[in-house]
């Protein structure tokens, strides 16, 4: 059984349809990119699959796990252990890193019917993941995001996917907008978390992040539609070329 | 003293005049002090909605209830457990706006720093409670504070001498007992803070076993000397059937930097007044304040901050979660007088309303005479964030969990400005345990009281 099986999804938000009919297949240990221009789908995609409820699902079927992935809530996928690294991480003034974070973990913990943690036994664990990233302790009791910079904020996020160690990993363009030594420290997180039964999703506007982390496959969506597949040469042929080297080509495909 | 009984002021005569003959001993001063509260309650009787400082806070209820003054009363110790602050300096008790000394703790307190009643600091000619007591408490403004002066007889007495320096916080405990006729308390406390003196003072108020309505006004003053830092916490759990107007007037000398903190989450009727007055240059203050409301509560706050010096600054900062039918006013005014040049203002009032039913009355006051000034003022009125709810739930916390922990993080915002530790940890255990009854929107106590104070307002 596959671990995420997306098949014929169509997605709309206000009446504007976006996803038009995507189909896509990650086994556990793969590390797949999703690759596009702007206003493609990429990150509607991200999104539909974290549950995000402004979207309309008109269509289609996605099963992680063998599960009805369509059918939860935001709170349940994550339990399921699906994680998403968000483009834009938001900001919440008053609850600290930490704090966050254990009541997340312990929510995931006790979906699984795993003893929840204290404070004594979360703090060294946070404490090894936050060190990966080479984030200062201080940001534990800061506020959830508040006046991070960008890269921090990324950065963040892999914290988060680290602790919380999902089966699936979404990261949501987590490398706009990073310079070069954040974009490496993120890359060495997510490749620190490749493993056998875990699957990575990277969606990604920029084929830079693909020379850190090598993914297994990489697809090119346009207009809703993953219009091209490959191995990891594609994203250097669509550097090369451009989107608009992919697109013509969808166009004579759907026909 | 003539006095013409006449129906709106109900039982109040009564009340004056029989604490008149039961405080044989009161001093001359104190006894011209109280006339005068009560000539002025007589005078103008409670406010209404056309007094532009109520205009949002119908008190009808209060005016058209026959108040019996609460009796002397005791109660356990054990029953007082819970609301006893971990870490404080001391616990003074009052029952039913009585000094209780059986239930009170004041050992550990440094030498010099006085703490207790402030009747009995009359009784001993205490000469700071003939200096300070009414001095600067404005019975002309306002009709509560009258009332409250007129029927004067005790409450908190906190006296730091000079360069005093008081850690852990002294905690005066004010207890209402509902009786089986409405009745009513008017404690009255006095801090002095003498030049460089350092202290937090915290005032709780809680209601103990059901009864009919209870009604407490009380009134401080806080006198704050040279340099001297004073924390004020005031505290408001009493039982939704309360009736709590609540006036804190300070006077602030030369560099003195006072702390104001209000947690308001009790009561149905609830009116705090935050009146600091920056007398001296240099002065700074900070006023701090949340206020939770559920059910039918309506909690007013009140801010009038005068700068009457040069150099000197205040911040306010509240916020205020609104559910179910609740209503909430912040009204928050700033007078900048003529000669308190480089005075810098600032003052934020962010509210969240949890249902469509719950309502705001957000309205700043700024009257500056000086030409020299910063002042800036904000409010806001949202919703619980879509994006950092799907933020939360995203990670893996349940819808509900979510909610609580982004009103928690709003609650954090105003325990974060609390310098003191003990009070933080105490006042986010108390707020954390409140908060599931509310963000249901329904209130865990509805009386048929609480009902006739909607009719009658």
């Amino acid at each position: 059984m596959s671990m995420l099986e997306i098949k014929n999804l169509h997605a709309k938000i206000n009446n504007h349809f976006i996803l038009k009919g995507v189909d896509l297949v990650v086994n556990a240990g793969e590390v797949h990119s999703i690759m596009g221009p702007n206003g493609s789908g990429k990150s509607t995609l991200a999104q539909v699959l974290a549950r995000r409820e402004t979207y309309e699902i008109t269509a289609g079927e996605v099963l992680f796990g063998g599960k009805d992935l369509l059918s939860m809530k935001p709170e349940e996928v994550a339990c399921e252990g699906l994680f998403m690294a968000f483009q834009y991480p938001i900001e919440i003034p008053g609850i600290s890193n930490a704090y966050f974070l254990r009541a997340a973990l312990n929510a995931i913990r006790k979906f699984r019917g795993e003893e929840e943690l204290d404070a004594m036994d979360f703090l060294p664990l946070l404490k090894d993941k936050m060190r990966l990233l080479d984030m200062d302790e201080r940001f534990l009791n800061r506020a959830v995001n508040e006046g991070f910079s960008g890269g921090e904020k990324k950065r963040n996020e892999i914290v988060q996917m680290a602790v919380l160690e999902p089966r699936l990993a979404i990261l949501d363009e987590t490398d706009s907008g990073l310079d070069i030594d954040a974009l490496r420290i993120v890359a060495k997180g997510v490749n620190l978390m490749r493993r056998p039964d875990r699957g990575i999703l990277l969606v990604t506007h920029y084929q830079r992040l693909l020379n850190y982390i090598v993914p297994d496959f990489v697809h090119v969506l346009v207009d809703g539609k993953i219009v091209k597949s490959g191995g990891p040469e594609l994203a250097l042929e669509l550097e090369e070329k451009g989107y608009g080297w992919a697109e013509p080509e969808a166009a004579t495909a759907i026909r | 003293m003539a006095i013409a009984t006449t129906e709106p002021l109900r039982g109040y005569p009564e009340a004056f005049f029989e604490l008149d003959s039961r405080a044989l001993r009161q001093p001359a001063w104190l006894r011209e002090l109280r006339e005068r509260g009560f000539a002025r309650f007589r005078d103008v009787g409670f406010p209404t909605t056309r007094n532009e400082d109520w205009r949002f806070t119908n008190v009808n209820a209060i005016a058209q209830t026959a108040f019996q003054p609460a009796p002397a009363q005791s109660v356990t110790f054990a029953a007082l457990e819970p609301f006893l602050i971990p870490g404080a300096a001391c616990h003074l008790v009052f029952v039913n706006g009585q000094y209780a000394a059986r239930l009170s703790r004041i050992a550990g307190l440094p030498a010099g720093v006085e703490a207790g009643s402030l009747g009995e600091a009359i009784q001993n000619n205490r000469k700071p409670a003939e200096s300070h007591l009414g001095r600067y408490l404005n019975v002309e403004r306002d009709a509560f504070c009258a009332l409250n002066t007129a029927l004067l007889e005790d409450g908190g007495y906190v006296y730091l001498p000079r360069r005093a320096d008081v850690e852990a916080p002294i905690c005066l405990l004010f207890v209402s007992l509902p009786g089986t006729i409405p009745s009513m308390a008017h404690p009255r406390t006095l801090i002095v803070a003498e030049d460089e003196a350092q202290a937090s003072i915290v005032e709780q108020y809680i209601s103990l076993g059901a009864g009919e309505v209870f009604f407490s006004n009380s009134a401080t003053e806080l006198v704050a000397g040279e340099g001297a830092v004073v924390s004020h916490y005031l505290v408001e759990r009493q039982d939704r059937n309360a009736f709590k107007i609540s006036t804190l007037r300070s006077e602030q000398a030369r560099s003195a930097n006072v702390t104001s903190h209000s947690i308001l989450l009790g009561g149905a009727l609830v009116r705090n007044n935050v009146h600091p007055v920056l007398a001296g240059e240099g002065s700074e203050c900070l006023i701090n304040g949340l206020f939770i409301a559920a059910g039918k509560q309506h909690i007013d706050n009140y801010m009038l901050v005068e700068h009457a010096r040069p150099h000197s600054s205040s911040r306010q900062f509240y916020n205020g979660i609104l559910d179910g039918h609740s209503r909430g006013v912040f009204h928050g005014r700033i007078i900048v007088h003529k000669d308190a040049q480089k005075t810098d203002a600032k003052q934020t009032n962010r509210n969240l309303l949890l249902s469509d039913d719950a309502q705001i009355d957000t309205k700043p006051q700024l009257e500056i005479y000086a030409d020299d000034v910063k002042c800036t003022h904000g409010a806001t009125i949202g919703q619980v964030e879509e994006n950092a709810l799907f933020y939360l739930r995203s990670r893996g916390i349940s819808e509900g969990a979510a909610r609580r922990l982004l009103l928690l993080a709003f609650a954090n915002e105003c325990l974060e400005r609390m310098k003191c530790p003990v009070m933080r940890a105490y006042l986010e255990g108390v707020i954390q345990a409140w908060l599931p009854a509310t963000s249901t929107g329904a209130p865990p106590e509805a009386g048929e009281i609480e009902r006739r104070w909607e009719e009658a307002g």
